[in-house]
Order: structure tokens, then C-alpha cells, then sequence
């Protein structure tokens, strides 16, 4: 039987973004929080001298333990599913601040376009320009309403930036000016900006100077390390949640962090949660956690699974298309929306890529979302063009010209002169959700404690290929314009299929948020509408992906979820928004 | 290292003694087993050491004794094989050179080599399943046997076919019949019965960049003259001051062994 503990105010799954500012929020207004996180306890002295390529981008140190839990995966519905065995297919977060401490640091905010994707594209284009099985909806909210929450993130972060002179309006500028910049990066802005282009500098989370947030928090200025994405700061110099909202928490005294502590389920009485149960990773006994308000953010898949093996929530079901939860699973799969683009080999040139930051670099938004017109494209919303700077670690670079063998005197001979002689460009695209790809619960594989693996179904759709495929021959365009002596593509086949590979980390949906209960798992305050008390955080709220990345809108969205659950705990409760009945069903 | 200097370490490796005597070594080499001049260079110094020489002479790694590799002849071919994938040239050393033979050896004794990490419930997936995987990292992951066990079948069968076809032991074979094979084993020509040949060869070039490439904390990597080759400059704490240079900066490799010195 499990031990009941004492109920303290909320209750929080992980301690990533969404778990870490839902946990300063809250604790600054004196209630008393308690974050359960699977993973060990670290903090910066862990990071001291972490500089070990071997160890944590090869072997993925700081990535979920997968011999304990994972996913399985499958490209149709008509496959078995098989799990993720290694982490060089799932790079998922697992010890205290989570991926969030291992992230790159990109900070983008998404467009006006994806909160009302539907409403706009329907208004501009007509419904008939939606494929049939797509199943892009409205978020329920604005830009110019999530707008604040994204001032306030990117000033906790401490983002450096300059202003993205084709993106949306801004409350205030970037709380620090951008990042150093290199030849290399100049060459591609030049390179764009002459194809009639935009470039602008990625918005970093690294700072360009020391920088104190409102949180009283200082972060220091960053080191070009290069040791970063996949690493903690050495330095304390990249905005995450150990140096950010954690900490902010702590100095309150309201805050408890309980670690090896694996969350198993939601304990409730079909109206409202009563608390999260979980075992102790060490001594194997579990626990019961009351709460007045229990928060779901062990990123997308913890969260599905919990509302799955919960039953909360009507479970998703692609044929009838009903019910919610596992519903529009979208991310940046790497075949399709990350990894492609063009590689080129420069003869001449020589440059200091072994240096570097996660986030430095440049890109251009001129064919995101729906900056370009689609009247006469075969796909909806778009994708981003971006050269990085983040440092060309040697076991993971070893790039050789396509032809060339791949083994002895000449591919060595080759990797070695191309090593600082070589860049990519990628091109980042959407992925929009389909009625055919989605999550539930295997029927096959177990977690180390007997309950099912989470299952992902990922369907590409044709859009979802062309829009990758136009992408990759910007960068072509580019590259070609950069003056590359050989470009090899890292191309988009016709027939491409879903690589069973989540290395991005940038998975959303499942729980998406919306303004019908029958859409939708949550309201845009992430409050369950079947579970008044049940916040559920994170990726897994959005509807689709955009071709930006998802952290700073997860991080918005926290914001407001926070006030909402003020709010609830200072109020009568109830619902914060009100349901609205928008589909026909 | 009075050790190195035992006549009785060295009769218990009857092995390499044979070894040395069968590539002629001792006598100046062999075309294939000439490839092998670095890796027992320290193993040579000792014997001169032995004949009477200064201490000075006798280098050799104590942490440079197998662990995973019971069979002598099983590592010969493993190291064989990483000087094929990547040799010893102008620009500098070899795999046997940088010590990557003992930097595999040492991770497929550890975790790695067990996929401990790894998730390893059944049902895995049949060869003609693994097959069917495009991508090899992936065949290797979904196999029922463990990277060791892929390793030992790998490098025996290599060594088999060698045998087969040229009468000669792997290492011994000339570098065309050694070249033949591994482009077989490239191809996934080889019939192995854990996974295709094609993947047990991503697999192995992998370790091999690993241990030519990763902090010389794990055994490969010999002087940091991998990351010379790569004018990569290791551990650096900062480039602040040097990465907006317009021209290439070169410095100094880095160990994570000076680094932590240092604090
Ligand atoms: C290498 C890498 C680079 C990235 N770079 C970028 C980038 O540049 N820009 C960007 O926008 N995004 C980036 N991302 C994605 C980014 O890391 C995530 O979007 C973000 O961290 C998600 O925050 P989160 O709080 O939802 O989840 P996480 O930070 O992953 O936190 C979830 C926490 O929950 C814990 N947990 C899970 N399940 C349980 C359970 N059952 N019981 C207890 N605890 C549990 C986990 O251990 C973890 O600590 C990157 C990801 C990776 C892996
Ligand atoms: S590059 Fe900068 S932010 Fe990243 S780990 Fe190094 S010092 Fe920290």
C-alpha cells in the first residue's frame, strides 16, 4: 500500500521549464510546492569541467535512462510498434531542470498565425485548401494575448537577440543585445540577405553579457565553450531552470524538490485530482502526494501516459476520430523537419568551428509559417532556414563529401582537411497533425515497473513532404550562393517515412489545448476541462508544430497556466475559461 | 614498472609472442602485419628493455592490458581492422597508433558493451526484421545480442573468411585481401547471424572515430594527436576572446586531465 504524506498546496511532475516556473510562480505567492522528479539531483558543480564529448553527446549521460522507460514507435498504423533502445534515437530529459538544462537555448516565439491556424488559413485560402486528413485547429488564444508571457520568459532566460525584421510585434526588446558573431555566420547573412532574404540573428538563452533577471537571478556571461548543446553550463552562463526559476523557488523555503522519485499515476475521484502517487527509485516504497492542484509537466510523454493509465480524459481513437487525449502528436522529426538541408565543402576557406555556443548562429523566416503567400503551394505554413555555430565537436563531425569511401587513407585524408572546412544549412519545417498520428499505450512493452511504454504513430502526409522538400532547396540556394566548392543535399525522398527517431526532443501534443472540451484536453490556461484541478504543462498542450522551436512558447504558456492556478487557489476554483462548443460533433 | 621487465608476464602471453614471431615483427614486418609496427612498439621497447637497456627505454601503458578481449587473436583483427578504417598517414597516426584497439577494448568491457543503458526488453527484432532497417545504428540497437557479443562474432568471422579465402589470418593476409573483406563486410556481404555485416561495420568505424576522437581519458586518443589532426582544441574553457576572429586561431589541445588540474 502506498504511504499518504501531508497535502501541501501543489504538486508538480519534473523539473524542466514548465515544472520550474510553474514552481516559482507559485511559491512567490507563498504556497507551498512540491516537484517530484524521476532523475537525480545536480546542480552547476556537476557541470565543472563537463567538457566530454564521449560521455555525454555520444553516450547521452544526461538523457532518460531508457533501460527504465521509454517509447515505442511505429510509421502507420498498420506497423508493430518498436521501442526506442538508445538514446541516439530519444534524447529525452531526465534529472533535476531536465532537457531544459541540456537544451541548445534557441528562444523563438511562434507566430499569430499558428494560434488561429485554422480560422486564417480558412479565411485566406478556403477551407478546400486543408488536406482532408489534417487536423489543424485554433488554439483558443491570440498572439497579441500570449505576447506578455513572452516578454516575461525571454527576460527569466535572459535571451540575447535582435529584433526578426519579418516577425511579429514586440512588447519591449530583447533583454540582452545578441551573441559574438564569426565569419561564418556573417557569410550566411550575407549570402541570404543578397537572395533577397531577411537573416537575423537566433535568439539565444546563452547570454551576450552578464545579465540579472527580475528574479534577482545572475547569469553569467557565456564562455563560447562549445560544450553545450547536450551539456550543462559550465559557467552558469545559459538560461535554464537550475539557474533560473529553481533557484528562485528555493530561496522562497516554500519549495521541495523530492528526486528518484517516478510519478505512476494520478490519484482522483473522476471529478477532481487528490494527489500524484510515486515510488522512490532507492528504496522501492511508494508514496501518495495530496494536493490542491496537481501539475502535469514530465514533458509530453509523461504526460500522456498519466493521463492514459489514469483514465483521464477520453482516449483518442483515429478511426472514429473521437475522443482527446494522444490526439495531433506532432514534433520536428528529424528526417523531415530538422536534419535536412545542404552541406557544402569550402576549399579555400578555414574556419574557427570547434568554438561555439548552442544558439549561435543565424536564420531566416521569410517562408515561416505563412509569411509567404500558399496559394499556389502544395503545402500549408513553412519552415525556417538556419546556419549554427555550436561548436563542431570531432566524434560527431566527421563529414566527407558524398562519393567518398568511407573508410581508409582517402576518407581520412578527406574528413580531416574538411573538418573546419565545412557547413550546413537545415532547414526547420512544420510538421501539422493528421488524424493518423497520434499516441496511446502499447500493447506489447512494459516499463521497468510492468505498466504499458507509451506508443507514437507517426503518419508523414504529402504537405508535410513537399513543404520539407521546398525547404531544403532554399538552402541549396543559399548554400549555392555562400560559393561552397561541393554541396551535398541531405534531401527529402518522395517516399520517406517516419525514422522512429525522437532526437530533436521537440515533441508536442497529445493533451492540446483548445476552447471545446471535445478538441481539446485542456483550456489555455493548460486546466484540464474534465479535472478542474489538473494543470497539465508543456508541449503536449499544442495543437501543431510550428517551424520554430518549442521551448519559450512552453515557457510562455507555464506563465499564464501559473496565474490561472493563482488564481484557482485564490478564488471559488471552477473553470477559468469558459467551455465553448465550436465543432459539430 | 618493474612488471614490464617480468620474464614471467611475458611467458604468460604465449600469444603474442607467436604473434610476433609468425608477422616477423621482430625481424622487420610483414605488407599486412607491417600495419601492426605501432601497437607493439611498447610491447618491442620492453623486450630491448629486457636485454639489458636503461629503464628510460621500457614506456608501456600499464592501463594498456586487455579486459574485454580474452583471445589475443580476436584483438589482433580488431586492431587490424581500425588501422584499415583509419590509417596512419602524413597527417599523423593511425587507430593503432592513437590506441584506439584499447580504447574499444576498455568500452566494450564497460556498459557499453552490455547496453546497459540501453532498453532491453524482448521481443527483439529477427535478422531478416533487422534487414529490412535502413539505418544501421538501428539494427545494431534492435539485436538481440549485446555490442560484445556482436564484436566477438564480427571480428572472428572476419578472421574466418580470411582464412577461407586467402589462408591467412586477417592481420596476415596482404592489404588487398584485407581491403576485400572489409568492403565485404561493408557491403553486408558477410553472413553474420546477430546482425547484418554492413551494420557490425558502421558499428565498428563508429568506435574507431570514438577512440581516435574522445578525451584521452578513455584510453584512445593517444597525446590528444587526434584532436591534432582535427586541429580541434579539446577542453578550452573559453574562446570569448579569439572566436570572432577572421582567421583560423590554432591552439593547443586541452585534456579534460589538464583541465581538472586546473581547478
Ligand atoms: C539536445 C537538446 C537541445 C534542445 N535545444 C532546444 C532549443 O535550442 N530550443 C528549444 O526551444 N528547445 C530545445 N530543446 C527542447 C527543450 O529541451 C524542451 O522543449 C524543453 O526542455 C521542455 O521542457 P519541459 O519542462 O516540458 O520538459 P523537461 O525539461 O524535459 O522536463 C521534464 C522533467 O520531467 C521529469 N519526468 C518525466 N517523467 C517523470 C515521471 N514519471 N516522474 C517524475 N519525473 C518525471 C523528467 O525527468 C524531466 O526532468 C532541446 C532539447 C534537447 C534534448
Ligand atoms: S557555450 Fe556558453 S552557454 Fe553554452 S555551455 Fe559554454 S559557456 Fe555555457
Amino acid at each position: 500500500m502506498a504511504e499518504e504524506l501531508k497535502k501541501v498546496d501543489v504538486v508538480i511532475v519534473g523539473t524542466g521549464w514548465a515544472g520550474g516556473i510553474t514552481a516559482a510562480e507559485l511559491t512567490k505567492k507563498g504556497y507551498k510546492v512540491v516537484a517530484l522528479e524521476r532523475g537525480k539531483e545536480q546542480s552547476r558543480d556537476d557541470f565543472i569541467g563537463a567538457k566530454d564529448e564521449l560521455k555525454y553527446s555520444i553516450r547521452y549521460d544526461m538523457m532518460q535512462d531508457l533501460s527504465k522507460d521509454t517509447v515505442t514507435a511505429r510509421g502507420s498504423m498498420k506497423e508493430t510498434a518498436k521501442p526506442v533502445r538508445n538514446n541516439n534515437y530519444a534524447r529525452f530529459g531526465n534529472d533535476t531542470g531536465g532537457a531544459s538544462v541540456h537544451w541548445n537555448g534557441v528562444s523563438l516565439r511562434w507566430l499569430p498565425y499558428d494560434f488561429e491556424i485554422h480560422s486564417q488559413t480558412v479565411e485566406k485560402y478556403g477551407a478546400k485548401k486543408i488536406p482532408e486528413n489534417c487536423t489543424i485547429q485554433d488554439w483558443g488564444i491570440t498572439y497579441d494575448e500570449l505576447e506578455p508571457y513572452y516578454d516575461k520568459f525571454e527576460k527569466t532566460a535572459g535571451v540575447s537577440g535582435e529584433e526578426n525584421p519579418v516577425g511579429p510585434p514586440r512588447s519591449d526588446k530583447y533583454p540582452n543585445p545578441p551573441l559574438k558573431t564569426t565569419p561564418s555566420i556573417e557569410l550566411f547573412k550575407k549570402a541570404s540577405t543578397n537572395l533577397g532574404y531577411h537573416p537575423y540573428r537566433l535568439p539565444a538563452a546563452n547570454m551576450s553579457e552578464s545579465y540579472t533577471n527580475p528574479d534577482g537571478e545572475t547569469i553569467n556571461a557565456c564562455m563560447y565553450c562549445a560544450f553545450c548543446e547536450e551539456y550543462g553550463c559550465d559557467f552558469g552562463a545559459k538560461g535554464d531552470p537550475i539557474v533560473t526559476v529553481l533557484e528562485t523557488a528555493r530561496k522562497t523555503g516554500n519549495f521541495e524538490i523530492r528526486n528518484e522519485s517516478t510519478v505512476t499515476e494520478v490519484i482522483h475521484d473522476g471529478t477532481k485530482a487528490i494527489g500524484l502517487k510515486y515510488i522512490d527509485n532507492i528504496t522501492g516504497t511508494e508514496y501518495i502526494q495530496p494536493a490542491d492542484i496537481v501539475v502535469l509537466a514530465g514533458f509530453v510523454f509523461t504526460n500522456n501516459k498519466l493521463l492514459l493509465k489514469s483514465k483521464i480524459g477520453k482516449p483518442y481513437n483515429p478511426e472514429t476520430q473521437e475522443g482527446v487525449i494522444g490526439k495531433n502528436f506532432t514534433g520536428h522529426f528529424s528526417n523531415i523537419s530538422t536534419y535536412i538541408g545542404a552541406r557544402g565543402f569550402f576549399d579555400n576557406e578555414k574556419w574557427n568551428l570547434s568554438m561555439g555556443t548552442g544558439a549561435l548562429g543565424a536564420k531566416v523566416d521569410d517562408f515561416a509559417g505563412d509569411n509567404v503567400d500558399h496559394t499556389d503551394l502544395d503545402f500549408l505554413h513553412g519552415y525556417e532556414i538556419r546556419y549554427y555555430h555550436l561548436g563542431q565537436r570531432p566524434i560527431d563531425n566527421n563529414h566527407v563529401p558524398v562519393g567518398t569511401p568511407a573508410w581508409g587513407k582517402e576518407y581520412k585524408e578527406k574528413n580531416l582537411f574538411y573538418h573546419n572546412r565545412s557547413l550546413i544549412i537545415r532547414a526547420k519545417t512544420a510538421f501539422l497533425p493528421n488524424r493518423y498520428t497520434y499516441l496511446d499505450l502499447d500493447p506489447t512493452y512494459k516499463d521497468e515497473l510492468g505498466d504499458p511504454l507509451i506508443r507514437a504513430t507517426v503518419h508523414y502526409e504529402e504537405q508535410d513532404i513537399k513543404r520539407a522538400q521546398h525547404g531544403v532547396e532554399t538552402c541549396k540556394e543559399i548554400m549555392t550562393e555562400m560559393g561552397a566548392d561541393i554541396i551535398d543535399l541531405v534531401d527529402v525522398p518522395d517516399d520517406v517515412k517516419f525514422d522512429s527517431k525522437f532526437y530533436t526532443n521537440h515533441f508536442l501534443g497529445g493533451a492540446i489545448m483548445g476552447e471545446d472540451p471535445k478538441t481539446s484536453a485542456v483550456n489555455t490556461y493548460s486546466q484540464m476541462w474534465d479535472m478542474e484541478n489538473l494543470f497539465v504543462l508543456g508541449g503536449s498542450s499544442f495543437p501543431h508544430n510550428s517551424n520554430h522551436d518549442p521551448t519559450e512558447t512552453i515557457g510562455a504558456f507555464a506563465y499564464r497556466a501559473s496565474e490561472g492556478m493563482i488564481d484557482y487557489l485564490g478564488g471559488e476554483g471552477g473553470l477559468l475559461v469558459e467551455a465553448k462548443q465550436t465543432s459539430k460533433a | 614498472m618493474a612488471n614490464n621487465n617480468n620474464p614471467k608476464t611475458e611467458s604468460h602471453d604465449p600469444g603474442r609472442r607467436n604473434f610476433l614471431k609468425n608477422t616477423g615483427l621482430v625481424v622487420g614486418g610483414v605488407a599486412g602485419g607491417s600495419l601492426l609496427g605501432g601497437l607493439f612498439t611498447n610491447q618491442m621497447k620492453s623486450d630491448e628493455g629486457k636485454k639489458g637497456k636503461s629503464e628510460d627505454a621500457v614506456k608501456v601503458d600499464p592501463a594498456h592490458a586487455r579486459v574485454f578481449f580474452g583471445r589475443f587473436e580476436d584483438f589482433i583483427v580488431l586492431a587490424t581492422a581500425t588501422e584499415l578504417i583509419f590509417p596512419e598517414d602524413d597527417n599523423g597516426p593511425g587507430a593503432i597508433g592513437l590506441d584506439v584497439p584499447y580504447f574499444i577494448d576498455k568500452q566494450l568491457a564497460g556498459t557499453w558493451g552490455i547496453n546497459g543503458d540501453d532498453y532491453r526488453q524482448a521481443p527483439f527484432t529477427n535478422l531478416e526484421g533487422l534487414k529490412k532497417i535502413e539505418k544501421a545504428d538501428e539494427k545494431v540497437n534492435h539485436s538481440r545480442a549485446n555490442r560484445g557479443k556482436i564484436f566477438l562474432e564480427g571480428l572472428r568471422l572476419m578472421n574466418a573468411e580470411s582464412m577461407k579465402r586467402f589462408d591467412a589470418s586477417f592481420d596476415q593476409a596482404t592489404e588487398e585481401q584485407q581491403h576485400e573483406i572489409m568492403s565485404d563486410l561493408e557491403a553486408g556481404k558477410l553472413d553474420m547471424k546477430s546482425i547484418p555485416s554492413d551494420a557490425f561495420f558502421a558499428l565498428l568505424k563508429q568506435a574507431t572515430l570514438e577512440g581516435a576522437f574522445s578525451d584521452p581519458l578513455y584510453g584512445g586518443n593517444k597525446n590528444m594527436d587526434g584532436w591534432r589532426m582535427k586541429e580541434f582544441a579539446g577542453a578550452r574553457p573559453s574562446y570569448a576572446d579569439v572566436i570572432e576572429s577572421e582567421e583560423f586561431v590554432k591552439l593547443d589541445p586541452i585534456s579534460l586531465t589538464d583541465y581538472q588540474r586546473k581547478k
